[in-house]
């Protein structure tokens, strides 16, 4: 699996360390070529493949950004939180809220809807969200990493009582289907307008699947350039050491309430999408699981990188939806009912166990094993690191795992 | 006034359960720095084994079974996962017990189904009544065998030189390690027993008023979480108080339900989470947890 994935990293992992005294010529000239070339490769995509793996690619562009979001928040800043699914719902719920219709729901309480374009849902999801995590942000600020951990669970559970009790508005227990997104007239439905390219006719997959890919590739870009800058450093040097942030002049409450903010902003964004991908919103679909599993692509691609980050969504996401596609192929693994294990049991499992693995020996996930084979092809012999303490000579954007367990690094 | 008593006495006795349960986080927390979130599927492991051998073999050697296995379960981890990441930071500590917790509930829950697994306690479903205040009779024990095992605990903890180990590896790991003190071994414990306090709890929490061991048994055993953190993660005198806080938070909302139907149908069950955010907001390390003090 690894093997595949690296030359991915490499190509869209612009976040190689960052001075330019350390990138080869060799180097220099290949990044730029294997991002373009992945690039072609995923605007090409839709010609040729089917609808499901379309689909599976705009789940995975939706995971994508809420998992470069909740990498912010943990891996960057060090802030444990498990209250990603509960921003994600924000944000699904507004953009359904605020773009679907009125109407009736069964014979029970009727549906509200604001009934506004769409691009309003979305950017109102993603406002609200940014404002639910602002107004979690004064509790947030206030605890040590672990307490937050716990704290922020509390959330996900309020959130899905939220979700079943305030029908009106997000359909009670039975959820409600999220509207269709559309741009200046321009819907992303299967026709109006019917559409074709080169022969191929662009249905709602193909036309989402460009969705997802412009938005996730900005949340990228955006993600990548926030760690570049003055406020990135800050959150790095507050996960490091809170004291030395502020002896250096970072406001430590300020930068941890903005960094919720920003996190929680990715998570309603990806939460609009989620709810586009789906075509409904539920309000299971927002427990404790998911956070879980953002927690695991986060973990699995390495803390506090954004590609890692990208790379461990697509992991975790695609990991189900494959299983189920090739159920009868898999050996253990069956679908629903037909004894065996259903798809989506060992696709957890499969997480749960990467999740040990990964923190017991590869404590920089994907991305530090990216990493590391960078390291060796470029000068062998003296590829790993000598001692555990991160040096001096880390620069602030490298892969390296921002979370190192204090140990030799013999574990390779 | 009736009514009232009734849900006190009902909440006192899920807060013990639930103290029960914060404790081992607690202890677990003091002697290895690892908040655990395998707590939840630890209990659920102890309902279900002594649901399943309660069939063949009898309540009692179930149950004691059911305390052995979580005990192993909790020992193996330590062994096989949190012994090799001692100093680790605490973050990548918690996330590998979301890990090990992802694994074996996932496989307890494709175990158990969509069934509900009855455990045959021998006091059944009766309830007895106290001066015209009802509880089950399944509550009314866990109160009594949680008062034990928390006072024997606290005992232990105090006077045994298990719990001086604890109490001093707590205090200054690398001190305590100069001195002599098994690191290894003190965490190894902790988790021993918090595994037995699990199983314990898994044993009354599966009883009457509650139907059986299902899936949400898992949920509920989350609730001790808000317990462990309101009293504060590194104080065990602050796990009781929370439990009982939370248990009572949770019965007297559910009791006057109609009272609070503005906040929606089974709002009990967020109460815990509801108070826990408050309190926080007021003492960030809970309410007897050691403030962190910085110094430049």
């Amino acid at each position: 699996m690894s093997e595949q994935t690296i030359p991915d990293v490499r190509g869209r992992g612009s976040r190689a360390p960052g001075g330019p005294s350390s990138a080869g010529r060799r180097r220099s000239l290949l990044r730029p070529l294997l991002v373009v070339a992945l690039l072609v490769v995923l605007l090409v995509l839709p010609l040729y493949v089917e609808e499901f793996w379309l689909r599976t690619g705009f789940a995975v562009f939706g995971a994508i950004v809420g998992a470069i979001g909740l990498n912010l928040l943990v891996g960057t800043s060090g802030q444990l939180s498990l209250a990603h699914a509960f921003f994600l719902a924000v944000g699904a719920v507004s953009y359904t809220y605020v773009s679907g219709e009125s109407g009736g729901l069964g014979t029970r309480a009727a549906l509200r809807g604001l009934e506004l374009p769409p691009v309003v849902g979305l950017v109102v999801g993603v406002l609200l969200a940014g404002l639910a995590g602002l107004l979690f942000s004064p509790v947030a600020a206030r605890l040590r990493g672990i307490y937050l951990g716990v704290a922020s669970l509390g959330l996900v559970f309020i959130g899905v009582h939220l979700l079943n009790t305030w029908e009106p508005v997000t359909g009670g227990f039975n959820g409600r289907s999220a509207p269709e997104f559309s741009l200046f007239g321009f819907t992303f439905g299967n026709s109006d307008p019917q559409l074709f390219v080169l022969g191929v006719p662009f249905r709602e997959a193909e036309r989402l699947w460009y969705l997802g890919l412009v938005l996730a590739l900005a949340a990228y870009v955006f993600a990548r350039n926030l760690l570049r800058s003055r406020p990135g450093r800050a959150l790095q040097t507050l996960r490091d050491s809170e004291v030395a942030a502020s002896v250096m002049g970072v406001n430590v409450q300020a930068y941890k309430a903005r960094v919720f903010l920003v996190s929680s902003m990715y998570a309603g964004l990806s939460g609009v999408m989620y709810a586009l991908s789906i075509g409904s919103i539920a309000p299971e679909s927002f427990g404790l699981l998911l956070s879980i599993q953002f927690l695991a692509m986060i973990v699995l691609g390495g803390l506090g990188s954004v590609g890692g980050a990208a790379l461990g969504a697509v992991f975790v996401t695609s990991l189900p939806l494959v299983f189920l596609q090739f159920a009868d192929v898999l050996p253990l693994v069956s679908a629903p009912g037909e004894g065996g294990i259903a798809a989506g049991v060992a696709a957890r499992f499969l997480y749960g166990l990467a999740i040990v693995l990964v923190i017991l020996f590869e404590p920089g996930g994907l991305a530090g094993l990216a990493h590391r084979f960078r390291r060796r092809g470029r000068d062998p012999g003296g590829g790993d690191r000598p001692g555990p303490s991160p040096g001096p000579d880390d620069s602030p954007t490298s892969p390296v795992p921002s979370d190192r367990p204090a140990r030799g690094s013999n574990s390779t | 006034m009736t009514q009232f008593l009734s849900l006190l006495l009902n909440g006192i006795s899920l807060g013990a359960i639930y103290a029960l349960i914060a404790l081992g986080f607690v202890i677990i927390f003091k002697a290895s720095e690892v908040v655990s979130f395998t707590q939840g599927s630890l209990l659920l492991l102890g309902a279900y084994t002594i649901a399943r051998l309660s069939g063949p073999y009898g309540f009692l050697v179930a149950a004691l079974a059911g305390i052995l296995v979580t005990a192993l379960a909790a020992l193996l981890i330590e062994r096989l996962v949190i012994n090799r990441l001692r100093g680790a930071p605490v973050i990548s500590l918690a996330i590998v017990t979301i890990g090990v917790d992802i694994i074996l509930l996932t496989e307890l829950i494709r175990r158990i189904g969509p069934d509900i697994l009855n455990v045959p306690h021998p006091w059944g479903g009766d309830s007895v009544r106290i001066g015209g205040v009802g509880i089950s009779q399944n509550r009314l024990i866990a109160m009594l065998v949680a008062g034990v095992l928390i006072v024997v605990f606290f005992l232990a903890f105090k006077y045994s030189s298990w719990g001086v180990a604890m109490r001093a590896s707590a205090e200054d790991g690398e001190a305590a390690a100069l001195m002599g003190i098994r690191q290894g071994r003190v965490s190894a414990l902790a988790w021993v027993v918090a595994g037995v306090l699990a199983a314990v709890a898994a044993l009354f929490l599966v009883g009457a008023p509650t139907p059986g061991v299902s899936a949400a048994v898992y949920t509920v055993a989350l609730r001790a979480f808000p317990a462990a953190i309101l009293g504060g993660l590194d104080s065990t005198g602050g796990a009781l108080v929370g439990g009982l806080l939370i248990g009572i938070a949770e019965a007297l909302a559910a009791g006057y339900q109609e009272q609070l139907s503005f906040l929606g149908r089974g709002f009990g069950e967020v109460v815990p989470y509801v108070v826990m955010i408050i309190v926080l907001l007021v003492r960030p390390s809970g309410l007897f947890g050691t403030k962190e003090l910085t110094r430049v």
